[in-house]
């Protein structure tokens, strides 16, 4: 319940953040709404010595659309990901998914650069940033660097950044026919499994499929596989569900915990992926 | 130690904190606002919520040095000049409580919910409340009590 | 003169509770709200292993640190404390509240830190180095009975808390067992069905967690502890007698408790190390329990496995029940930890007359958190092993559900009923609560439902179960601390009234209630009336809320007082009016002589006049205040019919409640608001049971469940909505024709939802689904997965 002592600084901009982050040599941890690191820092089993709050920095905060991207700060909470009317016109499972993150509280703190950051292999946004194979801006001392979401998500926990790193924005261009399904678990409300599928149709047949996955492994990942099968294919069609049956069969690092055997996440990835693709194309 | 200030129902309320101390905590040993309760480690049970700037969150997940100059509401602030919030009313009328654990923790979720949703259906009150744990009513009586807070508004 | 205003009547109304004005506002006191100058923290380093030696345990870093008064060690507070009591008859090893030599749970305490303030405390009991060298564990009870791979307990032999003892038929007083009946039923069966159940470990997880500020004053040489606890008399008396202090000498407080459910009528080892830790410091002390702790550290309910035969006639009669039990009970016995299986065994042939019933009862250690009582504590168990049979045994017949029912319930006109195990039913009507059930659910239209939803491919079930309870507990000879409960009613000067309860709610409304009761005895208004509880230094006598007896044995406490301050009341108004005690009325604020209206005067008038008694009447003494005690003859059992339909999700196996019926007949009601609210209550932990919650451990004994993370409380968004009614059976126990509802809830929820996952899922050829209903455990139902 209680953490560790530390100490605590707020930066100004992001360039302060970054010169904080520098100054402080490996010691501090950045904070944003805290909703992933404040729990673990209660349970002691992350023991910051520096937090940089980068909460109130206007530039990470914020959605826009530019140059036919959408752009989302990383210090957006998830609320307003979820209540977006930008985001219901022209991308609705990225505010669909915010939607289904923790709770009402939690989505009012919890931020979209912080869920990334932290890397939850049964957190949402990650499995929806792979299906929109997104880009994740990252600012560090030695400058800008962009990386997709693909790339991002390497293991448990563990992403393509270093610890002098800040994620800036996350940026995708908007796919309306896509949606996100996931099998809650019953107690987090983290996914067991969760099937993010983002559809290029034309003429009633799927022209290509980006399908990612979350809670079945130790990270997000693309089915490129299924992506391969579907395409071509109408969703609704035969070739389209035997494409679907065979998503995620060919893992063979499923998760397993008390909650769901690796036999019983291997089920239900197609039977998530169906749903995700239904209602993505139903968007049509 | 770090200095905090910050307006706790309307007043500016100032303390010397360790930054690890909780703004729950501080609410609480600080403040004497013993109203926001805690009820797990976890961040999971919305005993302790209170609204920051406006909006309902999980006081056990915030430092007291994070809310430096927020607005928070807490449970105590919600009736004016002796006279109840609604939603106060409506888990009165609806017996809406039983221990009273959780009960700060769920007003004020309710005020967030009918904040954003004023007239919110059934489905819409129960995920309005999925973030706060009743352990003794089962839920309708609060569900009952945030619809009489509903109606009257 | 102006009209007095016609007082509304207060019971049977659903009158708004008075406790609810300070906790909607956040102006409750609970424990952790408390602060005594010069308070100090306690913080517990408790142990990771679930079975060990300790080899060393090094305190020095913890001590050293700065703000930290003091630390003991297992050894040091068994200096202070010899090991707890423990409250049931049966053998029980030594138990201390702080290990020091082996640990037998993880999460066992094994050292506590005393410091400035809770953060310190928490930093000091990380630094305790503890060195253990582990020991096989063992969570199976089937496993542990055969001593197997470890004896937790070196005196008990198998790990055999208590082994093998038998109720029923055949069964004598003095324990000889004669199997004739028994066997003779068995062998004229028609059909026979056999299961094993498992009635799954729960943690009960009130909202508050537990806590306890412990203040002795030396200079008094008196204790005052305040306690999260549902029964402040039971502290004071335990708490007394492990700190060598008189009664006289502690005062016990319960202040606001959030939510008990059992878990907080035992005396825990916190409780008594931080009394213990006052005195031998001088200091007033804190401990507040984490969520973490509470998982591992407050008693866990329920746990026990069932092998059940039933044997009958192909008409539907029962003609013999067989109910094996084997209840693993933790690490321990905790204060009644070995009485609550006792409780399934009494109440297993339900609402049923069965001619031939054995029970068995076998009590097994584990290296788990110990058990002890959890809302229904032990009869939502008993339930649930008979009215899964009994629904196995419709199916097998293809009888409908109900139908079997009414051919073996106990007939309304067999009241007093006494079972084979013993138990006298005091009043039912079971075949009444079973038509309502059916009527108010529409159960041919719920058939219809179903059998359309099946058409469309949907797995829906239903399911229904009835209940018997056993509670408003009880005859002394039932309990160890007795089982009366006590009340005084004071009529102050200004005509106010002052009553105090042994009972001690925590969200049980009974300030609210008995303040009911008195306003209508009394005929003034309810705001007038103040009802004390939870301190015993105000309210000098009782036991406690626990068992659903509040209403039953503490309001009927209230009623005989608040008769005789009456009777005494009315005398000293014959006298004031010169008339016969007989002809005095008391009704809307007022005293007068019955017919003659203008003749009253005010109750505050009276009331001043026995306080001021000039001229005193013959025989009476001043002052308007007078205690019962009220020791009831037997339980009260309530009893109730649930109906439930739920569907599965075909590709997913989740199951989610669609609908839910419940009919519970709990005698007279005094506030049905309230009344309500508690049925929801218990309902939420019977369907958290039977779909939502489980205690998880894995073969090292560690808890997997061991946050609301992994530990799922039940969400508004589990629930449709609930519909209740009342059949209205009252009691011959007590005069208020009042059972108990606390725990009802819980009965009949939990098999009748089991009942209708059967029921959904019986087209894969399952008779039989263990709890909790997981999804996958579902799933591999339907699509014919390795279990």
């Amino acid at each position: 319940m209680i953490p560790s002592a530390f100490e605590y600084a707020r930066a100004t901009s992001l360039d302060d953040a970054l010169a904080r982050m520098q100054a402080a040599n490996g010691a501090g941890k950045l904070i944003a709404g805290g909703h992933s690191l404040v729990p673990l820092m209660k349970l002691r089993l992350s023991e910051p010595q520096l937090l940089i709050d980068i909460s109130r920095i206007p530039e990470l905060a914020g959605i826009r659309e530019r140059d036919g991207k959408i752009v989302i700060g990383a210090c957006t909470v998830h609320h307003d990901v979820a209540s977006s009317a930008l985001l219901h016109e022209r991308c609705p499972i990225v505010s669909d998914a915010a939607a289904t993150i923790g709770d009402p509280q939690v989505r009012n703190r919890g931020t979209i650069g912080g869920s990334v950051a932290h890397a939850d292999p049964s957190a949402d946004m990650p499995a929806v940033l792979v299906a929109l194979d997104a880009e994740i801006h990252l600012k560090g001392p030695r400058g800008w660097r962009m990386v997709k979401a693909g790339d991002f998500f390497e293991d448990l926990f563990t992403v393509d950044m270093a610890a002098d790193e800040i994620i800036v924005s996350i940026q995708f261009a908007p796919v309306r026919t896509a949606a996100y399904a996931k099998l809650h678990q019953r107690a987090s409300h983290y996914a067991i499994v969760g099937v993010a599928v983002a559809l290029d149709v034309a003429n009633g047949k799927i022209a290509s499929a980006r399908v990612g996955l979350t809670g079945a492994a130790s990270s997000a990942r693309r089915l490129t596989a299924v992506e391969q099968a579907l395409a071509g294919h109408a969703p609704s069609s035969s070739e389209a569900e035997s494409a679907i049956q065979a998503a995620g069969q060919e893992m063979d690092d499923l998760n397993a915990d008390i909650h769901a055997s690796a036999d019983y996440r291997r089920a239900m990835i197609p039977v998530f992926t169906r749903r995700a693709l239904l209602a993505a194309a139903a968007r049509a | 130690m770090a200095h905090v200030s910050m307006t706790v129902n309307g007043k500016v309320r100032k303390g010397e904190v360790e930054p690890r101390m909780l703004l729950v905590h501080f609410l609480r040993e600080q403040l004497l606002l013993t109203g926001t309760h805690v009820g797990c480690d976890t961040s999971q049970c919305g005993a302790c919520t209170v609204l920051v700037d406006g909006r309902s969150a999980k006081s056990c997940t915030i430092f007291a040095v994070q809310a430096d100059g927020a607005a928070i509401t807490t449970i105590e602030g919600l009736a004016k000049d002796g006279q109840l919030h609604p939603l106060q009313e409506g888990f009165w009328e609806e017996h809406g409580l039983q221990c009273g654990y959780c009960t700060p923790g769920m007003i004020m979720s309710a005020v967030n919910l009918l904040n954003e949703t004023p007239k919110p259906t059934e489905q819409q009150i129960r995920e309005g409340i999925s973030g706060n744990f009743c352990r003794c009513t089962g839920y309708q009586h609060i569900v009952n009590a945030i619809q009489h807070a509903a109606n009257k508004g | 003169m102006a009209a007095s205003p016609v007082l509304p009547k207060l019971v049977g109304e659903r009158v708004k509770r008075r406790e609810d004005p300070r906790l909607i506002q956040g102006r409750g006191t609970y424990v952790d709200d408390l602060k005594v100058a010069g308070m100090r923290h306690l913080a517990f380093k408790r142990s990771d292993v679930a079975h060990g030696r300790i080899r060393s345990i090094d305190t020095s870093a913890a001590e050293a640190m700065e703000g930290v008064e003091a630390v003991f060690t297992g050894a040091q507070i068994a200096e202070l404390l010899a090991p707890m009591p423990i409250g049931t008859p049966f053998p029980s090893p030594p138990h201390r509240a702080v290990a020091a030599d082996v640990v037998r749970y993880a999460g066992e305490p094994v050292a506590v830190v005393v410091a400035s303030d809770r953060y310190t405390a928490r930093d000091a009991a990380d630094a305790i180095v503890v060195d253990i060298e582990p020991l096989p564990a063992v969570v199976d009870p089937e496993l542990a009975m055969t001593g197997k791979p470890t004896v937790i307990h070196a005196d008990f032999p198998n790990n055999l808390a208590v082994a093998l003892v038998p109720s029923g038929t055949g069964v004598g007083a003095d324990g000889s067992v004669d199997d004739t009946a028994i066997d003779k039923a068995f062998a004229a069966a028609e059909v026979v069905i056999s299961q094993r159940m498992m009635n799954q470990r729960l943690v009960p997880n009130a909202m508050e967690p537990r806590g306890v500020l412990a203040h002795f004053e030396p200079g008094k040489g008196s204790m005052t502890i305040w306690s999260s606890t549902q029964n402040p008399h039971i502290l004071r008396t335990m708490i007394a007698a492990m700190t060598g202090l008189g009664q006289d000498q502690v005062r016990a407080i319960a202040p606001e408790v959030g939510g008990g459910f059992g878990a907080k009528i035992n005396i825990y080892g916190e409780e008594y190390v931080a009394a213990a830790v006052s005195k031998a410091l001088g200091l007033p002390v804190k401990w507040i329990e984490d969520r973490s702790e509470a998982f591992v550290a407050t008693t866990h309910g329920r746990d026990i496995i069932g092998y059940v035969d039933v044997a009958a006639r192909r008409d539907g009669k029962v003609l013999g029940l067989k109910l094996r039990l084997i209840a693993d009970v933790g690490a321990y016995n905790m204060l009644l930890t070995a009485a609550i299986p006792t409780l399934t065994m009494m109440m297993a042939n339900g609402t049923y007359d069965i001619p031939a019933i054995r029970t068995t009862l076998t009590e097994v250690f584990t290296n788990k958190t110990p058990t002890d009582a959890y809302r229904g504590a032990g009869r939502p168990e008993a339930t649930y092993f008979v009215e899964r049979a009994m629904d196995m045994l419709a199916r097998e017949l293809k009888m409908d559900p109900a139908e079997l029912r009414r051919r073996n319930f106990i007939g309304a006109d067999q009241f007093p009923f006494q079972t084979q195990m013993g138990a006298v039913y005091d009043s039912g009507d079971y075949l009444k609560a079973l038509d309502r059930a059916l009527e108010v659910s529409n159960w041919s239209g719920l058939i219809a439902e179903r059998d359309a939803a099946r058409k469309d491919g949907r797995l829906v079930g239903l399911g229904l179960a009835m209940y018997v309870e056993v509670c408003g507990i009880g005859p002394s000879s039932s309990l160890p601390t007795g089982g009366w409960e006590h009340s005084q009613v004071t009529i102050e000067r200004d005509g106010r009234i002052s009553a105090t309860t042994g009972a001690s709610p925590h969200g049980q409304g009974n300030e609210t209630t008995f303040a009911q009761m008195l306003g209508d005895q009394f005929g003034v208004p309810i705001e007038h009336i103040t009802i004390h509880h939870g301190d015993t230094g105000i309210v000098k006598q009782g036991i406690g809320t626990f068992g659903s007896r509040s209403q039953a044995v503490g309001g009927t406490a209230l009623h005989l007082a608040g008769g005789k301050v009456k009777a005494k009341m009315a005398k000293f108004a014959a006298a004031l009016l010169e008339a016969h005690e007989e002809d005095i009325v008391f009704e809307n604020g007022r005293i007068g002589v019955k017919g003659a209206p203008a003749s009253a005067r005010s109750f505050a008038e009276v009331a001043a006049y026995a306080y001021v008694p000039v001229p005193l009447p013959p025989g009476l003494d001043p002052g308007l205040s007078e205690e019962a005690f009220f020791e009831p003859a037997n339980n009260t059992y309530p009893f109730g019919c649930h109906i439930t339909m739920l569907e599965v999700d075909r590709e997913t196996g989740e199951p989610r409640l669609l609908k839910l019926f419940a009919v519970d007949d709990a005698g007279h009601l005094i506030n049905p608001l309230i009344v309500e609210g508690q049925i929801h209550g218990g309902l939420a932990q019977g369907i958290g049971q039977a779909m939502i919650e489980e205690a998880v451990y894995n073969d090292d004994g560690q808890l997997m469940t061991g946050s609301f993370m992994d530990y799922a409380l039940p969400r508004a968004t589990d629930f449709p909505r609930f519909e209740l009614h009342a059949t209205v059976t009252p009691t011959p126990v007590n005069p208020l024709g009042a059972k108990g509802v606390g725990e009802a809830g819980t009965l009949g929820s939990t098999p009748s939802i089991v009942n209708a996952a059967v029921d959904a899922l019986a087209g894969f050829g399952v008779t039989h689904i263990d709890m909790m209903l997981r999804p996958e455990k579902l799933w591999r139902i339907i699509h014919g997965g390795q279990a």
